[in-house]
């Protein structure tokens, strides 16, 4: 009973969002005021509805309930129980909900709380989201049903696949999905204020909590997969420049463009139609980066073919969504105009030019990802685009916006003097210079590219602290406080890749128990190999003991783990993370003549890469809360103001 | 369509011979002696993708057909091959599949490498527009 109440849950809240696109639609052609009334209940009920469905999917799992399908397929009796509740969302079908629901549930936060937009604007959003919806919806219902039942029921489950189980990867696509939905806000708010024609200061400030919600979101996803890959994969690769990560890359990529730019028509009512155009280029990104990974076009031509129902589905909604979006931008971006006017030499400027790297790393990411696939559709050749590319293509460009970063936040807004900038930056700039001076002289074997990545990492460093210098910091809002640590986690996770990049150390070798393996300062000796069990896995350990130098004794167990309900192997590394690096040994296969592969890596300054990931996301939280705050404060006086009156 | 399907027979071929030959991949997991030559090879490998796997390359995977593709590279290198020979000696084999590095010099790939420079110059020409106007303005 249980999947049948949550399938008609979910049918209702399909019905509910064609009634709430319906009401927006007809109300705005009508202007009748009474549509819009009701379109705000519709719409959390919407929210309610496949809330509902989407909890009961999780209970199905919970209770490992294997009469229905997706249970079957993607979960286990014996598993632990985290990993039956996150198998909710590890499958196309679950995903699929998961990212609709939180869709209603922001509509509904909408609705219910937002209170400075003009309201035919926030109806014609409302509208916007409840279309963007009804597609998932129909892709649910027609062609990825969550709560199909099997018969017979088979005795147990097939199991989530070993590699998803694993803490971080159980929360990594919720909160990617959460970025993209936020984008997807972001989204109906452009589509809302483009149809009533009212793009200004107003729309931006009311996009912006969502610009930056999502932003954040995307950046701890992104650091997170990252880091997932870093240590489950058994590698040591932090990077791939894998199509399925750049698919979440890309968003992030919009989205950042985007955060930058509201933040001008926020202030300045300035880049209105290039706001908007971000918005929908955003927009598409999310709906690229949920699609494309699921219809598996990513992976091979051929994997397509696979399902071509469910894929040629996807395509479908694409176009519809992208093209879509697109069109509506091209018949109103006519009617925007750009507003404020400013100097090359100014904030706007330099927030342009922010603009215009990202977008133009943004569109290599896009061609180097999707180009091999059209050459394969059309000649049947098979071509790879990989490291060397991306690297090579966009790493001057990303330097390039690191500099751009560092002079941005010290420039006025309209206007400013060159020389005065020049003034303000000349000590990061030394900084830089010194920095590479000792780095060409003392290292060896360092790139172009990661010698001027770490030094400019230092100088930018540097940099990132100066919008707070000379000021009263108890006064300076919370916002400049996020943009500061923001800029500066920019700064770490760049020197952290340039080091990684460059001084890693790696070790292969085929030990016995007793032997000695030496990497830079590290001595390790390999004890013993032990079988271990856990809840769904047996597993064979390495006991060994790590040394720095003349330092602590460090007890590391590297496993090789075995999943017999999948038939899979996994390597889980250890790690030992000192504040300059990271130890990383792997264990590998046994040989006959009682000798195991054992890989060690020790990468200096690895974790920095992630720290700057968080320290990014954790700037984009002050400056949400502290722009909310204001917004808060501004409009509790106003209200004040107008009760006086 | 020929060349495509003897690539596909290959690449389906090649593990098995890896498998029934005897010495099988000695260079798979063990580094060369010499350092440069094994930061020569570990550069190369990385750019290399592994047949068998889903967007890996052959230094980060665990596929026996990579730990083959390692040794092959690894061998080569010690024998006093550049990298660059060792690329196209697997690109032959294999096809551009192979390398994740795409040639400059070929009919199918060289658009990537003038991409970078067309977007720019895209990006300049929507800028100047915009700070033009704003000269004009003034």
């Amino acid at each position: 009973m249980i999947a049948e109440t949550g399938l008609i849950a979910l049918w209702l809240a399909a019905a509910l969002a064609l009634l709430q696109f319906a009401l927006g639609a007809i109300g705005l052609r009508a202007g009748r005021q009474e549509y819009f009334a009701a379109i705000r209940s519709v719409t959390v009920a919407q929210g309610v509805f496949v809330t509902l469905s989407f909890l009961l999917l999780i209970w199905l799992f919970l209770r490992s309930d294997m009469s229905v399908r997706l249970v079957v397929m993607n979960s286990a009796s014996v598993k632990p129980f985290i990993y039956k509740f996150s198998g909710t969302w590890g499958n196309h079908e679950g995903s699929m909900l998961l990212w609709v629901t939180v869709m209603g549930l922001a509509g509904a936060f909408i609705a219910m709380f937002e209170r400075s937009l003009k309201q035919k604007t926030l109806v014609a959003t409302l509208a916007a989201q409840a279309f963007i919806s009804l597609g998932f919806y129909a892709f649910l219902l027609i062609s990825s049903n969550p709560f199909e039942r099997m018969f017979p029921v088979p005795a147990d489950g097939q199991g989530l696949n070993p590699l998803l189980q694993d803490p971080g990867l159980a929360f990594h696509p919720p909160t990617l999905y959460f970025g993209y939905v936020g984008l997807s806000v972001a989204f109906s708010f452009a589509v809302g204020a483009m149809i009533t024609r009212d793009v200004g200061a107003a729309f931006a400030k009311a996009m912006r909590p969502w610009v930056l919600g999502a932003w954040i979101f995307l950046t701890l996803g992104i650091t997170a997969g990252s880091y997932w890959a870093y240590y489950e994969l058994g590698w040591g690769g932090w990077w791939f420049w894998d199509p399925v990560e750049n698919a979440a890359l890309m968003p992030w990529l919009a989205a950042t463009a985007l955060l930058h730019s509201v933040t001008v028509l926020a202030t300045r009512d300035g880049l209105r139609a290039w706001t908007l155009m971000l918005a929908v280029v955003a927009f598409s990104m999310s709906m690229i980066g949920t699609f494309l990974v699921r219809s598996g076009i990513l992976t091979s031509v051929h994997a397509f073919a696979v399902d071509p129902e469910r894929g040629s589905f996807i395509l479908a909604l694409l176009a519809i969504y992208i093209g879509g979006a697109m069109a509506l931008f091209a018949l109103r971006v006519g009617t925007v105009k750009e507003g404020s006017r400013f100097e090359l030499v100014s904030r706007e400027g330099a927030l342009v030019a922010n603009n215009l790297l990202l977008s133009v790393i943004l569109g290599l990411v896009f061609i180097g990802t999707l180009y091999p696939l059209l050459v394969e559709a059309v000649t049947g050749e098979k071509l790879s685009v990989g490291p060397p590319y991306f690297n090579l293509a966009t790493g001057p460009l990303a330097l390039m916006l690191v500099a751009v970063m560092a002079a941005g936040p010290l420039l006025r807004w309209r206007r400013d003097n060159p020389k005065a900038l020049l003034n303000r930056i000349s000590i990061p700039i030394l900084i830089t210079a010194a920095a590479l001076f000792a780095l060409a002289l003392f290292t060896t074997g360092m790139s172009v590219l990661a010698l001027l990545g770490l030094a400019l990492a230092i100088g930018v460093g540097v940099a990132s602290f100066a919008p707070l210098w000379k000021r009263n910091l108890r006064r300076t809002p919370l916002h400049t406080y996020g943009m500061v640590i923001a800029h500066f986690g920019i700064a770490v996770a760049l020197a952290g890749m340039a080091c990684e990049s460059s001084f890693t150390e790696e070790k292969l070798v085929a030990a016995k128990p007793g032997d000695e393996i030496a990497v830079n300062d590290w001595t390790l000796k390999f004890d013993a190999i032990e079988p271990v069990a856990g809840p769904n896995w047996t597993a064979l350990e390495a006991r060994i003991t790590a040394q720095y130098g003349d330092g602590a004794l460090h007890q590391i167990n590297p496993q090789n783990r075995m999943f017999p309900a999948a038939q899979t192997q996994t390597s889980e590394a250890a790690l030992l993370t000192r504040w300059n690096g990271q130890l990383y040994v792997v264990l590998g296969d046994g040989d006959s003549q009682g000798r195991w592969q054992v890989r060690v890596w020790w990468k200096p300054f690895v974790t920095w890469i992630w720290y700057g990931g968080i320290l990014v996301a954790l700037g984009g939280f002050l400056a949400m809360i502290g722009r909310l705050r204001r917004s808060y404060k501004q409009r509790k006086q106003r209200e004040y103001a107008e009760a006086i009156v | 369509m020929k060349r495509f399907l003897a690539l596909l027979l290959m690449w389906v071929a090649a593990p098995t011979a890896a498998q029934t030959g005897l010495p099988p991949a000695p260079y798979a997991d063990r580094q060369l002696a010499d350092p440069q030559q094994e930061a020569a090879a570990r550069d190369l490998m990385d750019e290399l993708r592994c047949l068998k796997c889903q967007s890996q390359s052959i230094a980060d995977s665990n596929a026996p057909m990579a730990g083959d593709m390692r040794s092959q590279v690894r061998e080569r290198i010690a024998a006093g091959e550049t990298p660059e020979e060792v690329r196209s000696w697997l690109i032959e084999r294999y096809g551009n599949w192979v390398s994740y590095n795409p040639p400059i010099a070929s009919a199918v790939t060289w658009p990537l490498w003038i991409a970078p420079i067309l977007l720019l110059f895209a990006a300049l020409w929507l800028a100047r527009g915009r700070f033009g106007k704003t000269r004009d303005d003034e």
